[in-house]
């Protein structure tokens, strides 16, 4: 075990998948001699060489698309979009290209690729650089997609990807690039499989990334009032761990999803929906969504805070539920 | 001058002699093939056996024959949604091409492509893509893999005149141009992106300016030359395989058919296509194998006898192959 930074995790398990795999090779903008913008990337140009470890002109559609080609033709690449709101330049790749390749050919080719992508607000980047965007490809079928929220989880989540022969979209949350943890590295953390990361009987709360540290803080007030909530984080959205959350509402009867995100076509829209339809005799209360305000991110620090999810805001919502 | 080039085809080039008499033969056949293969799709689209569109290849066959003439089997290709002869000029049954177009479980894809998608990875036809200018940087990929790998394979990928106005194209281009890469980029000019003359739709009218400014060798060929095609593109593997990098080969030619089975191709000014049918590729080659002695008129019939008999009972062989079963659709999303 060792202590390492959610961005010392990812760095890590790119060393751990370069070392052990030489079919892996990585590309992106200003990854290699930079080290990446997010110094997620430092040194590895000098430990794996310019061959393996690539500087790209800005040119997400050529990223993307070199990274499809190799990968069909025998690599393993990990491509990084700097920032996941990016994706929006190479929509056509990540949407029409990764996922339906394999299914239009009956399976001719297999397509591993890694996209890295730095997602998320509260950095005060303003509206293009801070979306949370991993709903735009929740309704493409063949994309898996991760959203780690440890150190832990971002390291063994990563190397998983990496192995995976589809491809995968990693959405690292740039709000926790500081964030310490304990790192086993003899661990990957299989795609889609939740964790448990709070037990309680009294309701559940789904909850990822960032949305993590404010629903603990919200948790350990609503314990104080009496109310034991567990906490889930999905880590995968697709595949998605139904099972775990079904079986945690089994036990508390009532759901509560956090999303950093408009709710509008989102996967705690779609984990509400689900749960609804499947298990509603399991449910004691309307299953429900807290999800950021229907605007863009803002960039000022207030507003930026006011359109998050907060925890006053989710005390109150399981306090109703609980107590309804 | 773009004008005056849509009305009278590109000069005369001599023929190349590079390629063997046997192989040139061969080149005819498959030519042939594509040619009758693309009339039979025609036919089976008519007759409510061909879901969609399609987009067909007549008129072209001397640029995917004489490009897929010059690789190796184990050279990526890609090309676009009017796919079906490159696909075919680089190997592929017709039966399971046929198959695909025909949605049967034996076809290419197992029905699951369709016109648009014909992929045969078994021989390096790496798959045929239905957004514009998408398969560029994938093919891109594909260089960039050769290289890592320090194999000496290339990667081609063709697509239209209408490509080089989308990003993807430049994009593709750029990278390619800057890592050096084995990669043919083959630019089908048939004068029309979709229905748009390409004078409507883009400032140059030689699309190998656009080579330039990425500091890449390019070549501009007449595409209804078979020997031409398969001069320049050997001499631009060449190059690719011993490191020297991409080219960009701008093949002019002509779709004798519309851009999709629903156009009737009114917009062609009065003319144009009897200009271009009298440059027929195949007509030109069989003339020029005649005349070049390198077979008699008796052989050169038989070759296109050989072929309409190939195209003939493959497509009777799909024709007969089931339909994919129900629960295959679930297949073949993921690993």
């Amino acid at each position: 075990m060792t202590e390492l930074t959610y961005r010392q995790a990812i760095n890590m398990a790119l060393v751990d998948e370069l070392d052990s795999d030489p079919s892996v090779f990585i590309l992106g903008e200003d990854i290699a001699a930079a080290g990446g913008v997010f110094k997620v990337t430092e040194g590895l140009l000098e430990r794996f060489g310019p061959s393996r470890v690539r500087d790209t002109p800005i040119s997400e559609q050529a990223i993307v698309g070199a990274a499809l080609g190799a990968a069909v033709t025998g690599l393993r690449p990990v491509a990084e979009i700097m920032f996941a709101d990016f994706a929006g330049v190479c929509f056509d790749q990540i949407a029409n290209q990764l996922p339906k390749y394999r299914y239009m050919t009956g399976g001719q080719v297999t397509v591993p690729v890694t996209l890295r992508l730095a997602n998320g607000a509260s950095g005060g980047f303003g509206a293009q650089h801070s979306q949370a965007v991993e709903n735009w490809f929740l309704g493409v079928p063949g994309l898996k997609i991760c959203v780690p929220g440890t150190p832990a989880d971002a390291y063994g989540l990563l190397r998983s990807s990496i192995q995976d022969d589809n491809p995968v979209l990693f959405f690292e949350h740039k709000g926790l690039y500081q964030l310490m943890g304990e790192v086993d590295r003899s661990l990957t953390v299989p795609l889609g499989k939740a964790d448990v990361i709070r037990v309680g009987s009294d309701a559940t709360i789904v909850a990822n990334q960032a949305m993590r540290k404010i629903v603990t803080a919200a948790a350990d007030e609503l314990a104080r009032r009496g109310i034991e909530v567990e906490i889930i984080d999905p880590r995968s959205l697709a595949p998605f761990d139904f099972t775990t959350v079904a079986a945690s509402i089994e036990k508390t009867n009532y759901l509560v999803v956090v999303e950093e995100s408009s709710g509008q076509a989102s996967w705690g829209t779609t984990l509400v929906t689900r749960i609804a339809t499947d298990h509603f005799e399991l449910l004691d209360g309307p299953p429900t969504l807290i999800a950021s305000d229907d605007v863009p991110v803002p960039y000022s620090e207030p507003l930026e805070n006011a359109w998050l999810p907060s925890e006053q805001e989710i005390i109150e919502t399981v306090e109703r539920l609980a107590n309804s | 001058m773009a004008a005056a080039e849509k009305k009278s085809p590109p000069a005369v080039p001599v023929l190349s002699t590079a390629a063997t008499a046997d192989q040139q033969i061969a080149m005819l056949e498959r030519m042939c093939e594509i040619r009758g293969f693309e009339d039979e799709v025609q036919r089976m689209f008519a007759q409510g056996l061909v879901r969609g569109t399609t987009h067909l290849y007549q008129g072209q066959e001397a640029v995917a024959v004489g490009v897929c003439s010059a690789l190796r089997i184990e050279d990526t290709m890609t090309c676009t949604y009017r796919g079906h002869g490159a696909v075919l000029a680089k190997g592929t049954p017709l039966d399971r091409a046929f198959g695909e177009i025909l949605g049967k479980a034996g076809g290419l894809c197992k029905g699951k492509g369709g016109s648009m998608h014909l992929t045969d990875v078994t021989v390096g036809a790496l798959g045929s893509f239905a957004i514009v200018g998408a398969h560029l940087p994938i093919s891109v990929g594909a260089a960039l893999s050769a290289q890592i790998r320090e194999t000496d394979e290339l990667a081609v990928t063709f697509f239209g005149d209408g490509a080089t106005n989308i990003g993807a194209f430049h994009e593709a281009m750029n990278l390619a141009a800057i890592w050096r890469l084995p990669v043919l980029f083959v630019c089908e000019n048939n004068l029309y992106g979709e229905y748009s003359p390409l004078a409507t739709t883009t400032p140059v009218s030689e699309l190998t300016v656009r080579a330039a400014s990425y500091a890449m060798p390019s070549e501009r060929v007449d595409g209804n030359e078979v020997l031409a095609v398969h001069a320049v593109t050997s001499a631009a593997a060449e190059r690719a395989r011993s490191g020297g990098g991409p080219t960009f080969i701008e093949a002019m030619t002509y779709r004798i058919v519309g851009h999709s089975r629903s156009d009737p191709a009114k917009y062609r000014p009065d003319g144009e296509l009897d200009d271009w049918l009298k440059r027929d590729p195949i007509e030109r080659f069989v003339q020029y194998l005649r005349e070049a002695g390198v077979a008699s008129v008796d052989a050169l019939e038989d070759v296109r006898t050989r072929a309409h008999t190939s195209v003939a009972e493959a497509a009777e062989r799909a024709k007969g192959w089931p339909e994919p079963t129900i629960d295959t659709r679930f297949e073949d999303v993921y690993t």
